[in-house]
């Protein structure tokens, strides 16, 4: 798909999402659209670095609590608009995937993915103690009236709507640029790599920033919808889980791997959470994440592949 | 509020906790340190270990630590098989990074659920005749259910060091852990010894889940807890070592206790991943590093 | 065929597994149908950090739903319970009770359970004006002061002091008069209310505070805990905590011997059967905050019979097996809903929540009455004291004698061993 080509295709989905809207569909549908284009974001964030360049990131909870943490705290000192929050949380999130970064991935990438849940750890104490951001008795946000769309439900889903396709097509921009064809490179070899001349370190750097940017922009939007935030329920380990599970069962190596996994795995879960017992389905993201990374490591997208090749 | 004695009781709780440490990590270090593989899923063995040592207090009355030790042998198989999966699915394709990583995740995952949909998220707890009673030692006390787990753990520790340096599999894990060629060279087949190394490693997980429970209670999350202690302690250690490792869980034991006792307890888990972070940053190497 | 296939396969049937639920779940193949029932919908903790106490409740609230539906139901239509899985976190709020309301078409709906999960219910009730009653929450209305709110716990005006209120009070009617205290609570949401309750107490009664610190709630070791307070030597120790936390510090305390004049407050977990029947003896002496009791005092109208038919489904269910703690609380709550459905002969959300604000009800619990904020009236924060309490059976704790009320005095039913030392052997 041409790149011109793809920005409409992103503008087309925007334009669907505004015709659900329109029809006035059951407004359960926001509130569980919110939460799967969430982890379209998310999903894709993450493969920029994990998929991509091949870090694993554990402390996927940590960019995102930080970009509602952000947000909290510029609304709380200066009643900060939507946009900005989702800016703000974006650039501190980037800037904590940038430090990150910097300290372990001169290291090997294990290193990388230990100091992240390291950090998801050591941010949340942060946050438990930060009283101005609320702390362990949590934050509660009293939103004023919607000033779009009537209602905030439809607002945030159409808000999410806007920053999924944008972390997309910014994924994809990525990936077939030559930032995306050194990221490869660097994955599949650092050390061949570094040898022909790309500059792995910034590359690296690159990405932690860039996933780091996506993952606090999906969060910057959280206190708006839950108008309670408190440390354990935003630090959630579910994150981290599914930030993993959704590119590995899409697959990793392209910007529709992670799209696939959350809109499959996000609304499964949405689905299981309203009728099956909410315990077995955690146990069946956990069994079939590690059914695909051992007999289908490549994810749905590389079963596609390989069927159309017959 | 500064007193000797409080230091005194702060410092020797911190060194019996660090040998209850040393006892969770010993496996890490061996899987991690030697073999290179990052079993990310060692700690849910852990909590496997202390849910199996629970089941059997609470069922038939066993000692807790007496069902560590018996269980070893199922452990062991368990760890060789899992060992097995993760060879033939990534090791064997040079995928160990990402995938190896996520496949460890997973297991993690599924494990802590498996235990929470069985037992739920009660906290369980066992009862032996050694816990809550304390012997008082020139004004510090010490505490059975810190003490038998610490030496156990201490035992632990010194049986793996005989076992690296002077039995032949021992070696050959060794061996494995610097040249796989020249071990196959000598008549050494590197993935059964991995896999053996491997198997010990969970047994050791299992074994020091016992010992954590008759610390305190557990639930199926406190695993969490023990992702970082446990590479924090192997990579400040120094990777390969076993003293190191010893060393280390001291340290962070120590560090912990004197931080909960002296600034309040707030910071202290922070505190071992500041020292994760930090020796990353400043000595990758850790202490008795290679 | 080899393996990889046979696994790529799986996987693909996977995939088409479970496109096909969501398409079927869209199509509401899921949801259970009947017959023009009255519905009452909820999101509850079945899972996740505080599933140890909301599966009791949502028991209970079902034995009140087959109570009333023997009894003919209410207004002459079957009641209807329908209750998800909130994991414990808080973000799966707003998107259930959406569904209870848009979807399922509930009539009404209950909270879950816990101040977290209150908290993101709030917005959504105050803007659909819907009547909320909540299943023990600490001071969830104070910042909104919503008059459809009804909170079960009987924490009063004032949740936050009122939590402690009678410890202190106990504490200062002792005589001598006791002189320092020590507080001490976790690093979560309940133990930070209540510690800032205390310390407003601390002054009102005049205590001189010399040790007041927290603790991460993933503390593994409480002994130097213990140890820094056991080296201040203070006559009081208030302890905020959930369970795991609570259990450490009685074990901690009894290891090191730290025995204040007298101890306990604020411990949450001491109530739930599993940790009294784990530590026994070392319960004796602590007084603590607790709701029910199965002494004399404490028999209100229809509680045996629901305690009856409580354990006997919490048997089969692996649940918490006396359910002396929650349940009877979650059942008068969502009775209290019922009462009102009947009594103001309507289900119109307005019409029921001025029925429930201006009626007193008479409950399992006993007689109920809301006030400001949709607090209870008059706090019944009970103190109880355990003695007495011999090895590690459960079935000493089933009838009176081994929890002692202690405050308020209209409840009391037996006198405080004091110091806290007395009591231990």
């Amino acid at each position: 798909m041409k790149t011109v080509r793809a920005f409409l295709v992103g503008v087309a989905v925007i334009g669907l999402a505004l015709l659900l809207v329109g029809l006035r569909v059951n407004p359960y549908a926001y509130f569980a659209g919110y939460v799967v284009l969430q982890y379209v974001i998310i999903a894709t964030a993450w493969n920029v670095l994990g998929g991509y360049a091949g870090y694993v990131n554990f402390g996927t909870p940590a960019f995102f609590a930080l970009g509602a943490y952000t947000a909290i705290f510029l609304i709380e000192a200066f009643g900060a608009p939507l946009p900005v929050l989702i800016l703000a949380g974006g650039l501190v999130a980037g800037l904590l995937g940038l430090g990150i970064g910097y300290l372990t991935l001169r290291l090997k990438g294990v290193f990388f993915s230990i100091a992240t849940f390291a950090l998801s750890v050591v941010l949340q104490t942060l946050i438990i103690n930060w009283d101005y951001v609320g702390g362990a008795k949590g934050y509660t946000l009293i939103r004023p009236p919607a000033p779009f769309f009537g209602s905030w439900a439809i607002l945030l889903f159409m808000v999410m709507v806007g920053l999924a396709v944008v972390t997309v097509l910014v994924a994809r921009s990525v990936e077939r640029s030559w930032i995306g064809r050194g990221l490869a490179a660097l994955r599949d070899n650092e050390e061949a790599a570094e040898c022909m001349g790309v500059p792995t370190l910034r590359l690296k750097l690159f990405a932690t920033t860039l996933s780091g940017f996506f993952l606090g922009v999906a969060g910057a939007p959280f206190p708006y919808y839950v108008t309670y935030v408190e440390p354990s329920s935003a630090f959630d380990l579910n994150y981290a889980v599914n930030a993993l599970a959704m590119p590995m069962i899409g697959g990793t190596t392209t910007w529709m791997g992670p799209v696939i996994g959350a809109v499959l795995l996000g609304t499964a879960q949405q689905v299981a959470t309203v009728t099956i017992s909410s315990e077995l389905n955690l146990l069946i993201v956990g069994v079939v994440l590690v059914l695909f990374v051992v007999l289908a490591p490549e994810g749905i997208v590389g079963l596609v592949r390989r069927l159309r090749r017959r | 509020m500064f007193s000797w004695d409080l230091l005194a009781n702060a410092i020797v709780a911190g060194i019996l906790l660090g040998g209850f440490y040393a006892a969770v990590s010993l496996g890490v270090s061996l899987t991690f340190g030697l073999l290179d593989v990052v079993n990310i899923a060692h700690p849910a063995f852990v909590i496997l270990g202390a849910y199996v040592a629970y089941t059997m207090n609470s069922s038939f009355g066993l000692d807790p630590i007496l069902t560590g030790v018996l269980f070893t042998p199922l452990f062991y198989a368990v760890g060789a098989g899992v060992y097995r999966i993760y060879y033939s699915s990534f090791e064997r394709r040079g995928e160990e990074s990402l995938r190896g990583l996520v496949f460890f995740f997973g297991l993690l995952f599924i494990i802590e659920v498996a235990l929470s949909l069985k037992y739920g998220v009660d906290y369980r707890m066992v009862e032996a005749a050694y816990i809550g009673k304390s012997i008082d030692l020139g004004g510090v006390g010490i505490a059975f259910r810190l003490l038998v787990p610490c030496a156990v753990g201490l035992a632990m520790t010194l049986a793996l060091y005989l076992f690296l340096s002077r039995t032949f599999y021992g070696r050959a894990v060794m061996g494995v852990s610097q040249d796989q060629v020249a071990l196959r060279l000598m008549g050494a087949n590197p993935v059964r010894i991995k896999t053996i190394a491997f198997g010990i490693g969970i047994a050791a997980a299992s074994l020091s889940g016992a010992l954590l429970i008759t610390i305190s209670p557990v639930v199926p999350s406190t695993d969490r807890d023990y992702i970082g202690r446990v590479f924090a302690i192997t990579v400040l250690g120094g990777l390969g070592s076993i003293g190191g490792t010893l060393v280390a869980s001291i340290i962070l034991g120590v560090a912990e206790s004197l931080m909960a006792t002296l600034f309040g307890p707030s910071w202290s888990l922070a505190v071992s991943f500041g020292i994760l972070l930090l020796a990353l940053a400043v000595r990758p190497a850790g202490l008795f590093g290679r | 065929m080899n393996t990889l296939r046979i696994g790529r396969l799986v996987v693909g049937a996977l995939v088409c597994v479970v496109v096909g639920a969501v398409v079927l779940a869209g199509a509401g193949v899921f949801v259970a149908r009947a017959a023009d029932p009255i519905k009452i919908g909820l999101g509850m903790a079945l899972t996740g950090g505080l599933s140890a106490n909301g599966k009791p409740a949502l028991m209970a609230m079902q034995i009140w739903k087959d109570d009333v539906n023997k009894k003919g139901g209410l207004l002459g239509r079957p009641v209807e319970l329908i209750a998800y899985d909130d994991q414990t976190n808080a973000a799966t709020v707003p998107g259930i009770y959406t569904k209870l309301l848009e979807v399922d078409k509930v009539h009404f709906v209950v909270s879950g359970y816990g101040t977290n999960l209150i908290a993101p219910l709030m917005p959504i009730a105050m803007e659909r004006k819907l009547t909320i009653m909540g299943i023990l929450g600490l001071a969830n209305n104070e910042k909104y002061k919503y008059p459809n709110y009804f909170q079960i716990q009987p924490s009063g005006p004032d949740p936050e002091a009122n939590w402690a209120t009678g410890f202190f009070e106990l504490a200062a009617r002792q005589n001598p008069k006791p002189q320092t205290i020590a507080l001490v609570g976790a690093d979560a949401e309940y133990p930070r209310h209540a510690i800032a309750g205390a310390r407003e107490l601390v002054k009102k009664f005049g205590f001189k505070n010399v040790y007041d610190k927290s603790y991460p709630p993933s503390t593994v070791d409480y002994t130097p805990i213990a140890r820094a307070i056991k080296a201040v030597n203070p006559d009081i120790v208030f302890v905020a905590s959930y369970p795991p936390d609570s259990v450490g510090m009685v074990r901690a305390a009894a290891e090191v011997g730290l025995q204040p004049k007298i101890f306990g407050g604020g411990m949450v977990g001491l109530q739930f059967t599993t940790v009294m029947t784990s530590l026994g003896p070392m319960l004796n002496g602590i007084v603590n905050y607790d709701f029910w009791a199965p002494e004399k005092t404490m028999m209100f109208p229809g509680i045996q019979e629901f305690f009856t038919e409580y354990q006997k489904r919490a048997k089969e269910a692996g649940v918490d097996t006396l359910g002396y703690y929650l349940p009877p609380y979650a059942y008068s709550a969502i009775q209290i809903l019922g009462l009102a459905i009947e009594g103001s002969k309507s289900l119109d959300q307005q019409k029921v929540a001025d029925y429930i604000r201006s009626n007193e009800f008479s409950t399992i619990v006993g007689k109920v009455r809301f006030g400001a904020n949709g607090e209870w009236a008059k706090s019944r924060v009970l103190q109880v004291q355990y003695q007495g309490v011999k090895g590690t059976d459960v079935e000493q704790f089933r009838g009176p004698g081994k929890k002692v009320v202690l405050y308020p005095d209209e409840f009391k039913s037996g006198n405080i061993i004091y110091p806290y030392s007395a009591a231990q052997k």
